[in-house]
């Protein structure tokens, strides 16, 4: 056996653990999912139980709620992966740079990701409420926010934005880390300003960073469900495609069509990681290929 | 046994939070109550009533559940669905009748229980049972009335026409407080006005649409009319039951349709809005038909997979005695079911409502009685949602399909 075969021997024997308790707690939850959108099986008619192939994906893929939910999901994805992207870098620099108090500047910015989401969701409906919070006194308004869609939707993305910067900036900043010092000098000494210094050596050097938290964020952001469950309820049209998988599945019972929400919704996150992948590249992958 | 029994007592002596109380007697079965955390605390004063009654029999013990109608279903069908042992007794809102009692989740009464379930108001009764056996004993009802402010309206309005005429006379203060958000109490509102305008939502059989045109458009009409008029509050498609008191209490309106909390709330938050609230029924939608309330309450139920189903039946019938009732109205204000306590001195003190209500329960309705109540309650809610952009012919053909669709398990809501 060659010493690269060993090797790889001995990689997977080293990642086997964790490959085993993967598939013990995701591989089977999401086989069990599969295997139940396949039936027309709802908790209150047990009796009722049969299998119907793929009649619930052609029942939520022929729904009109199931699309609207689907483009409420992209909006608040969108509007607010783009906004913490752009905080994001603020604030990553802003850690980066700073000279004095950098441990308490950083602890400060990541406590907003510290608070449970549902927590930080209802201090913002509390705040947003138009008799009792603060926000409309501050800026001197009357309106109820979330009684209008476009409204709601802004109070929905501004508590994901608040909520979720942090780790994004947690993670460009890990970024931040990959730029080694010496080239942005070299940079500057051949004459480049700051904006170019960034965009043309700081920016391409950290891109690996950059696609794992707009990939990371972009996955949870589809995924979004405790803010609007707790801000509207899915009301005013927000519901995104989580409250209505939870709709069908805790509240209606029906594991059949519930199930088939799921994974459609997992089907979506799939495709979303290989769009992102085809799009910028897998990260970190061309770098060990290299190193190799 | 009796060294198991002196650990068992030292332990809760050490440990006086571990849920050994002085009430349990050592070996008496402990029944659980699953049931909304009633705030008065006469749920858990049923409970002892019971519990005392019972000589060791058994105990009850409250488990509460959220006071939100929805998460308390939610949080009970799922130990339901699974089977749980520990659900001995219910406290089930009258829409979970058909439901529960479709899926095997409780017992019927039998012959000799339901025989103790006596002198109820027969809309009550109907709100228990579900093809054609007794599932629950009726313990606590509830419906709307209509609540003004008598110091700037002299004669409470008939029917919708006048409030909504009196309201817009009254301008800034003539608001009428409603509930129009998209939850249960919009379903309310809506099965209210179209019973009232003559209209059912299902045939006969529970199983089939029925929605005739003529009384939907025109329930469809006033709701439309009161949402896009300056009566309506400018949170209505946002506004729950305690929205809707808090704005009565805090002076701005002169109309409220809402059930009888409001009325010892207002005693103590708001004494100067108090001193001028009275009541009248639900206005009518037509001037010759009498108006129709959704029926509400609390009704008491026995878990199919508890273990003492026997002595659960014994209970649920203790809970729901006239005496807790006059408690439960007492303490929490909370309206019996029992038609002869209306006339009991210490009930019409509390609720001094009690004869336009027994009027209203007399004449009250049933929301759909069907197993698949909460689809079809989703349905309403998602197609009359929100209320002002409601177009009566439109919304009643999307509405028919909505809930036809709900009634044969299709798509999502």
């Amino acid at each position: 056996m060659s010493a690269a075969a060993r090797d790889t021997r001995l990689a997977w024997l080293l990642c086997a653990p964790a490959v085993a308790a993967m598939l013990l707690v995701t591989a089977y939850p999401i086989a069990y999912a599969v295997w139940l959108s396949l039936f027309r099986y709802d908790l209150r008619f047990p009796e009722q139980r049969a299998f119907v192939g793929l009649a619930n994906y052609a029942s939520v893929l022929g729904s009109e709620v199931w699309w609207q939910a689907v483009v409420n999901t992209l909006i608040v994805t969108v509007a607010s992966v783009s906004l913490e992207l752009v905080l994001g870098f603020a604030f990553a620099l802003l850690m980066h740079r700073a000279l004095f108090g950098r441990r308490v500047l950083r602890t400060a910015l990541l406590v907003p990701y510290g608070i449970v989401t549902v927590v930080a969701a209802l201090a913002w409906r509390l705040a947003f409420d138009p008799t009792t919070g603060f926000v409309n006194r501050l800026l001197e308004l009357d309106g109820d926010w979330l009684a209008e869609r476009g409204t709601a939707f802004a109070v929905i993305v501004f508590a994901e934005v608040w909520k979720t910067t942090p780790f994004m900036a947690l993670l460009l900043l890990a970024g931040f880390t990959l730029v080694p010092p010496e080239l942005s000098s070299a940079a500057r000494v051949d004459g480049a300003t700051r904006v170019q210094t960034f965009f043309r050596v700081t920016l391409p050097l950290m891109r690996p960073a950059v696609v794992v938290a707009l990939l990371f964020r972009t996955l949870d952001a589809f995924r979004v469900f405790d803010t609007v469950f707790v801000l509207t309820g899915g009301a005013q049209d927000t519901a995104s495609v989580s409250i209505v998988a939870y709709r069908a599945l805790i509240t209606r019972l029906n594991l059949g069509l519930g199930s088939a929400v799921a994974v459609i919704v997992f089907a979506c996150v799939v495709g979303i990681a290989a769009l992102v992948g085809a799009l910028f590249g897998v990260p970190y992958a061309a770098a060990g290929a290299r190193r190799r | 046994m009796s060294r198991i029994a002196s650990i068992a007592l030292s332990i809760c002596g050490a440990l006086p939070l571990a849920g050994c109380g002085p009430e349990r007697p050592a070996g008496a079965p402990v029944l659980r109550w699953y049931v909304f955390n009633e705030p008065s605390g006469a749920f858990a004063a049923a409970a002892s009533a019971c519990s005392a009654a019972a000589k060791g029999a058994y105990t009850v013990s409250l488990v509460p559940l959220p006071a939100d109608a929805d998460q308390q279903r939610e949080q009970l069908v799922r130990r339901l669905a699974a089977g749980d042992r520990d659900v001995d007794l219910v406290g089930m809102d009258v829409i979970w009748t058909a439901e529960f009692a479709a899926a095997g989740w409780i017992l019927p009464f039998g012959d000799a229980e339901a025989a103790r379930v006596e002198g109820r108001l027969a809309p009550t009764l109907e709100s228990a049972s579900w093809d054609g056996r007794l599932w629950a004993a009726p313990f606590t009802t509830n419906a709307q009335l209509l609540w003004y402010r008598a110091d700037r309206v002299p004669e409470p309005p008939a029917t919708w026409d006048d409030m909504l005429r009196q309201a817009m006379a009254l301008g800034r203060d003539g608001t009428v407080e409603a509930q129009g958000a998209r939850y249960e109490g919009l379903t309310v509102l809506f099965v209210s006005l179209l019973r009232s305008s003559g209209g059912r939502l299902l045939d006969d059989s529970n199983r089939e649409v029925s929605l005739a045109p003529a009384p939907t458009e025109r329930a469809l009409e006033v709701l439309a009319r009161f949402a896009t008029s300056g009566a309506a509050p400018a949170n209505f498609s946002n506004a729950r039951e305690d929205d809707s008191r808090l704005a009565f209490e805090a002076g701005h309106a002169s109309f409220m349709l809402n059930y009888t909390f409001v009325w010892p709330s207002a005693q103590r938050n708001a004494p100067e809005v108090a001193r001028h609230m009275a009541w009248a029924r639900w206005p009518r939608v037509s001037a010759d038909l009498p108006s129709r309330v959704t029926l509400g309450g609390i009704n008491v139920g026995v878990g199919a997979h508890g273990r003492h189903p026997a002595l659960a039946f014994d209970a649920a019938v203790c809970l729901a005695s006239a005496d807790n009732q006059r408690m439960a109205a007492r303490m929490g204000a909370l309206p019996p079911t029992i038609e002869s306590l209306y006339d009991d001195p210490a009930v019409r003190a509390q609720l001094p409502f009690a004869d336009a209500l027994r009027d209203t329960l007399r004449d009250a309705v049933q929301r759909p009685q069907t197993p698949l109540y909460s689809d079809v309650s989703l349905a309403i809610d998602g197609a009359l949602h929100p209320p002002r952009a409601i177009d009566p012919p439109v919304t009643a053909a999307r509405l028919r399909a909505a809930v036809g669709r709900a009634l044969r398990s299709e798509g999502l809501l």
